[in-house]
């Protein structure tokens, strides 16, 4: 028999919130859905091999000293020509392409997660006062977010790359700029929802002030929807970064990222040496596959109005 | 002093064309500026009683709400001022208010949205009580926050859950015990079973009537059910359009309903035994909008008596016996 006390001691402990979790409707499906284990497959694979992946690459393709200009243009292992040690092919100063993906989607992913965090940080901050106060400064930030919609991410970046240069701070700089508007809108939407329910008011009924209204009451109710939001972002961060780079305005060339080696190729892709841009370029569609996969599922299963 | 609130003259008012660009109209060939305005609450006056309930009825859409939460301080009133216990909460600010707040709670109408899903109920009675100071410590607030949940039939195991797992009226239940957690001397219901199953209705209502007793409560009970209203109120207002067009005691308003809107409210409750449904009237038409409010008295296009006068004038308040008023020009 539990006393009282015993009984109110409990309390709090049990019915934690993972074991909620793995109870719950949304593990129930995620274990059900094929695609979206799949996508964490990719996604988790990808981020072991950029962070462990070294320890099995056969050369740092950064220094200088461990490439040999004689292996340019080795095919891959499997092609007439090919030789075992550079299971991917060499580019056109022999640096193996197997060592330099895996440095390279390192750089990718780093970007691609890192400018996501901005962005995230800087539109749902804006989108929440922009919802949560409204008047003046909901009309100034939404009237700015609408002008960087009127105009093509692409075009954007590629303009605010050209100013500042190239390298990865500016390439960061660059995607917060572009992608914070697509988060502000969503919060600031959301945040117009939540907070005309009753629960809100009853905090103001306590009297609670507004930043602990915000905090404690109106972010989590509108995390769901930034939580797809995000997924999808570093997806779409990773291929502006790609594309940037591609295009000759991206991470400097003595760091390169997965766009960075797909340019390297470019002008040998119709000389027959192929794997020089396609391997890099196959292995970005594998990263935005992955998260795509996985937050499509999250969209569905989080955004109560599929269902 | 054995008023605990006093309303005089409050008014609300929104604006529905914001800023400058929404109120230009492109009208007959011309741009005119023009401002919509939907008049919510219109000059009302009424006081609650130390330990009684005032109830206000009224049809959907004719303020009673607003009222609520402009008492409460919700939305700011646009006029009028709001007394609680006598000292005049109109124009304080929030932190101003805060005092006032520990003392005045609300219980909200719909269960299921006034509730944080992201809180278990534990933390949702805690709340309140930590940042009012009414509990020193967080082991002393669960304490309290437990023995809130026992009275209202919440049992403590339950305590750790989160709201979605509770049904309607057990939902209300926690709404209730939130109120009750800062130890207010007054208590707004908002229409706080008009959302819960009739056989749930009735323990709300004993239980909102049981706290009353055990604390002394004072309640601003807001409803559009007639039979509520007779079994917990001891004074009522009957609202129409965001006016005040009755209001007296219980006893006065039902044994001697004398504005016509309040008689035909009446006539439409449907009793077990009798013919009264059939041969009720009811009310011609539709409520107005209270964007383009009638001129003269509001109820006169829908009120069988309606005279040359009640087009033209507003009515003014008239006691008819000890503390009953009305409204019209009948009398």
């Amino acid at each position: 028999m539990k006393t009282e006390a015993q009984t109110i001691n409990n309390i709090g402990t049990k019915n934690s919130k993972w074991k909620l979790f793995l109870k719950s409707e949304f593990f129930y499906n995620y274990k059900r859905s094929v695609l979206a284990i799949i996508g964490s497959i990719i996604i988790i694979s990808v981020i072991l091999i950029a962070i462990f992946g070294p320890l099995f690459t056969i050369q740092d393709p950064y220094n200088m000293s461990e490439i040999e200009l004689n292996n340019a243009y080795t095919p891959p292992a499997w092609i007439e020509g090919g030789e075992s040690t550079f299971i991917l092919g060499t580019d056109q100063q022999g640096r193996d392409m197997f060592s330099a993906i895996v440095y390279g989607s390192r750089v990718s992913l780093v970007i691609g997660i890192v400018s996501t965090l901005l962005s995230s940080v800087l539109g749902i901050a804006l989108g929440i006062i922009s919802g949560y106060f409204g008047g003046k400064v909901d009309a100034l930030i939404m009237r700015i977010a609408d002008v960087m919609l009127s105009f093509p991410t692409m075009l954007i970046a590629l303009f605010v790359m050209s100013v500042l240069g190239r390298g990865v701070v500016n390439i960061l700089i660059t995607l917060t700029i572009v992608g914070w508007v697509k988060f502000a809108r969503t919060v600031r939407g959301e945040v117009l929802s939540v907070k005309k329910q009753e629960y809100i008011e009853a905090t103001k009924v306590i009297g609670l002030p507004n930043l602990k209204i915000i905090l404690k009451h109106v972010f989590p109710n509108v995390l769901t929807s930034i939580i797809v939001l995000v997924t999808m972002q570093v997806g779409s961060n990773i291929l502006t970064e790609a594309t940037l780079s591609f295009l000759g305005l991206g991470v400097p060339i003595t760091r390169p990222s997965l766009g960075m080696l797909c340019s390297n190729g470019f002008d040998v892709l119709y000389s027959g040496m192929w794997w020089v841009t396609i391997f890099p370029g196959l292995y970005i569609m594998l990263i935005v596959f992955g998260i795509n996969l996985l937050g499509d599922f999250l969209r569905d299963e989080l955004n109560p109005k599929l269902k | 002093m054995n008023t605990i609130l006093k309303v005089k003259n409050l008014e609300q008012r929104f604006e529905l064309d914001k800023g400058i660009l929404g109120k230009i109209k492109f009208k007959n060939g011309k741009f005119v500026k023009e401002e919509r305005i939907v008049r919510a609450v219109n000059d009302i006056s009424f006081s609650v009683d130390k330990g009684k309930v005032f109830s206000l009825v009224g049809e959907s859409g004719c303020g009673k709400s607003t009222t609520a939460r402009t008492i409460i301080k919700l939305i700011e009133p646009k006029g009028g001022t709001v007394e609680f216990a006598g000292e005049n909460i109109t124009d304080l600010t929030r932190t101003e208010m805060l005092k006032y707040r520990k003392r005045m709670q609300m219980i909200f109408q719909d269960p299921y949205a006034s509730l944080n899903s992201k809180q278990k109920v534990l933390n949702i009675i805690t709340e309140p009580m930590l940042f009012h100071g009414v509990a020193a410590s967080k082991s002393e607030a669960k304490e309290k926050a437990l023995d809130i949940l026992g009275k209202v039939g919440i049992r403590p195991e339950q305590a750790t859950r989160y709201p979605h797992q509770f049904s309607g009226g057990q939902r209300q239940r926690i709404g209730i015990a939130r109120a009750l957690a800062v130890e207010p001397e007054f208590i707004i219901a908002d229409e706080p079973v008009s959302a819960l199953d009739v056989s749930i209705q009735a323990q709300i209502l004993n239980l909102l009537m049981d706290l009353k007793k055990e604390y002394n409560f004072s309640y601003l009970f807001i409803a559009h059910d007639l039979s509520v209203v007779k079994h917990i109120s001891d004074d009522l207002g009957v609202m129409y359009l965001g006016k005040i067009v009755e209001k007296g005691s219980k006893v006065n308003i039902f044994d001697n309903p004398l504005h016509p809107y309040t008689k035909a409210l009446f006539s439409s409750v449907p009793k077990l035994s009798g013919t009264n449904l059939k041969n009720s009237k009811g009310i011609r038409g539709e409520i107005p909008s209270s964007i383009n409010l009638p001129s003269g008295c509001y109820f006169h296009d829908r009120c069988p008596y309606a005279k040359q006068i009640c087009m033209e004038k507003m009515p003014t308040e008239r006691e008819v016996e000890n503390g009953h008023f009305v409204l019209c020009h009948l009398y």
